[in-house]
C-alpha cells in the first residue's frame, strides 16, 4: 500500500511529464492497434479470396471421365486438400449457358447437342491452408494427365505484398514511438528518483529491501504504461465499430468479398498484446532506469 | 557486540582512512568516537552500515561477519542498527507521525503495529503532542528527537549517531545526549561520533579517539 501511494504521489508530482509519457505510450499503442486491425483483416481477406476461388484443374482431352475421376481421387487424398468438386464437361456447358445466355436461350440453340466445352471436365479444389497454394499448384502441374491449372495467384500475392509492406511500415513506426516512450518514461522515473533521493537513502539505511525501494518507481512506470494502453484500446474499440458500420452502409457491394472481422475476432488478441507491450514498456524502462540511477 | 579485527580502509584515491584498527564494543555500552575531521570516524560508520568494504581485516556485528555477507542479507542486518544524523534527514513533506512511521512502513509492518508503536516512540522522545506537526514547524532539538524516535522505533540493538548535536545549541545538545543516555539505559548499545569535547566530558562514558585512521586512545 505504501508503494502504491508513493507511486501515485510521484505521478502527480511530475504530472506534466507523466502525461507526456502517457500520451506517447498511447500514440504507440494506438498505431499498433490500427496496424493490427488492418493486418488481421487483410489476412482474413486473403484467406477468404483464396479459399473462395480455389484451384481449377483441367485434364488431357483424350481422358475419359472415369480416368479423370481416378486422378481426382488421388488429388483429393493429398493432405493439403480440404474439398474437391468434379465438374463434368456437360455440367460446365450447362453452367456456361445459364450464365451467359440467360434470357437469350435461342442463341445457344445453334450448338444443338454439340458441347463446345467437350474435353473440359475439371476438378475444383479448395485447400486447407491458402499459404500452401504455390507448392500445391506445382504438384498439380507435374501430375500425370493434368493439362492446365488455373488459380488466383495474383490477387493473393498482391494482398500478401501489401500485408508485408504494412508489417514493415508498422514495425518501423511502432519502433520509433516505442523508443520515444521508453525515453519519456525513463525521464519521468528518473526525475521521481531524483526527487525522492533523500527518502530512498533513508530507506536503504533503515533496512528497506531493494524491491521495497524500487516498488514505487516500478508501479509508477507500470501505471503510465497501463493508462497509456487503456486509452487507445477503448478509443479503438469505438473507432473500429464506427468503421464497420460505415463500410456496411456505404460499401455493401464489397461485403461479399470483404467485410471487417467482428470485434470478438480482433480485440481479444490485440488487447492482450497491447497490454503486454504497454505495461512491459513501463515495467522494464523503470527497472533499467533505476538500475542506473539508484544505488540500491 | 561490535568487533573490528585489524581493519584498514584505503580509498581508490589512495587516502588511508583507517589503519589496523582493533576494537570491541560490548552489548549495552555507550561509546563516544572522537577525532578531527578526516580522521576516520565517518569511515568507521560507513563500514558498520556496510556501505563500503574494508580493504583489510574483519568486522563482526552481533555475530554477522560483514565481509562475507550476501547483498540480500544487508537490509535485514541494517534493521539491527538505528541511525541518527547531524542534519536529521527528515521527510519535510510528512508529519512527525509519518516520519517515525516511515521506518516501519518500509519494512512492511502492519498498520496496527504502526498505530501502537509510533505513539510509544514519540512519548519516549517527549514529542507526543507534536505528532501532527511538520518538521519545518519544529525546533532543531525537536527535529533531532523525531530522528531519534525514527531510529529506535524498530528496537535496534545498536544506535549509531553521527554528530547528533552538531547543529544544536549547547542546552539542546545536552538534552539530546540525556535522551541517548536514557535509550542506552534500556539496553541499546549507543555509539556517538562527535568532536565536542565538552559533551564527552560531561557524560563520563567510554571515549575512543581516532586520528589519521589510528586509534590513539580508548578510555
Amino acid at each position: 500500500m505504501y508503494s502504491i501511494g508513493q507511486a501515485f504521489k510521484n505521478i502527480c508530482r511530475n504530472i506534466r511529464l507523466s502525461l507526456a509519457s502517457v500520451a506517447t505510450v498511447s500514440a504507440c499503442i494506438f498505431l499498433f492497434c490500427i496496424f493490427f486491425c488492418v493486418i488481421a483483416n487483410l489476412r482474413a481477406m486473403i484467406t477468404n479470396i483464396e479459399t473462395r476461388v480455389g484451384i481449377t484443374v483441367f485434364f488431357d482431352e483424350n481422358l475419359s471421365d472415369e480416368e479423370i475421376m481416378s486422378i481426382g481421387e488421388r488429388i483429393s487424398a493429398q493432405p493439403e486438400v480440404k474439398e474437391t468438386q468434379f465438374i463434368s464437361a456437360d455440367e460446365a456447358w450447362s453452367d456456361f449457358k445459364k450464365e451467359y445466355f440467360e434470357g437469350k436461350e435461342e442463341l445457344a440453340e445453334g450448338f444443338a447437342d454439340d458441347n463446345p466445352l467437350k474435353g473440359s471436365s475439371s476438378y475444383a479444389i479448395w485447400l486447407k491452408d491458402a499459404a500452401r497454394q504455390d507448392s500445391f499448384v506445382k504438384y498439380l502441374e507435374n501430375a500425370e494427365g493434368v493439362r492446365q491449372v488455373n488459380y488466383t495467384s495474383q490477387a493473393g500475392s498482391l494482398l500478401t505484398g501489401i500485408n508485408n509492406a504494412l508489417l514493415i511500415v508498422s514495425a518501423i513506426l511502432i519502433g520509433i514511438l516505442l523508443a520515444v516512450s521508453i525515453f519519456l518514461i525513463r525521464n519521468t522515473v528518473m526525475i521521481s528518483a531524483e526527487f525522492r533521493k533523500n527518502e530512498t537513502a533513508i530507506m536503504r539505511l533503515i533496512g528497506a529491501t531493494n524491491s521495497m525501494i524500487r516498488a514505487p518507481f516500478i508501479i509508477e512506470g507500470v501505471t503510465i504504461g497501463l493508462i497509456g494502453t487503456l486509452i487507445p484500446l477503448v478509443g479503438m474499440y469505438f473507432l473500429y465499430g464506427y468503421v464497420m458500420r460505415y463500410m456496411n452502409e456505404h460499401y455493401t457491394m464489397l461485403s461479399d468479398i470483404f467485410s471487417l472481422m467482428p470485434h470478438s475476432s480482433v480485440f481479444p488478441v490485440m488487447t492482450v498484446v497491447a497490454l503486454i507491450l504497454g505495461v512491459g514498456i513501463g515495467f522494464f524502462t523503470s527497472l533499467f532506469a533505476l538500475n542506473r540511477h539508484l544505488k540500491v | 557486540m561490535i568487533e573490528f579485527f585489524d581493519v584498514s580502509k584505503t580509498y581508490s584515491t589512495g587516502t588511508r582512512a583507517l589503519q589496523h584498527v582493533d576494537l570491541t564494543i560490548d552489548d549495552g555500552e555507550f561509546v563516544f568516537i572522537m577525532g578531527r575531521s578526516g580522521g576516520g570516524k565517518s569511515t568507521m560508520l560507513q563500514l558498520l552500515l556496510k556501505e563500503i568494504e574494508p580493504s583489510e581485516g574483519e568486522i563482526v556485528v552481533n555475530d554477522y561477519t560483514l565481509r562475507n555477507m550476501p547483498r540480500r542479507f544487508i537490509p535485514r542486518y541494517r534493521r539491527q542498527l538505528g541511525m541518527v544524523f547531524q542534519d536529521f534527514r527528515l521527510l519535510n513533506d510528512r508529519s512527525v507521525f509519518e516520519n517515525v512511521a516511515f521506518a516501519q512502513r518500509v519494512i512492511n509492518k502492519s498498520a496496527r503495529e504502526i498505530k501502537e508503536s509510533v505513539p510509544e516512540a514519540l512519548r519516549m522522545v517527549g514529542l507526543s503532542s507534536k505528532y501532527k506537526s511538520l518538521p519545518g514547524q519544529l525546533s532543531g532539538g525537536e527535529r533531532q528527537r523525531v530522528a531519534i524516535a525514527r531510529a529506535i522505533i524498530n528496537k535496534p540493538s545498536i544506535l549509531l549517531c553521527d554528530e547528533p548535536t552538531g547543529n544544536l545549541d549547547e542546552k539542546t545538545a545536552r538534552e539530546i545526549m540525556q535522551l541517548l543516555d536514557d535509550i542506552n539505559r534500556q539496553g541499546t548499545t549507543v555509539v556517538v561520533i562527535t568532536h565536542s569535547a565538552e559533551l564527552v566530558r560531561d557524560m563520563d562514558k567510554r571515549v575512543i579517539t581516532i586520528d589519521k585512521g589510528v586509534i590513539v586512545s580508548d578510555v
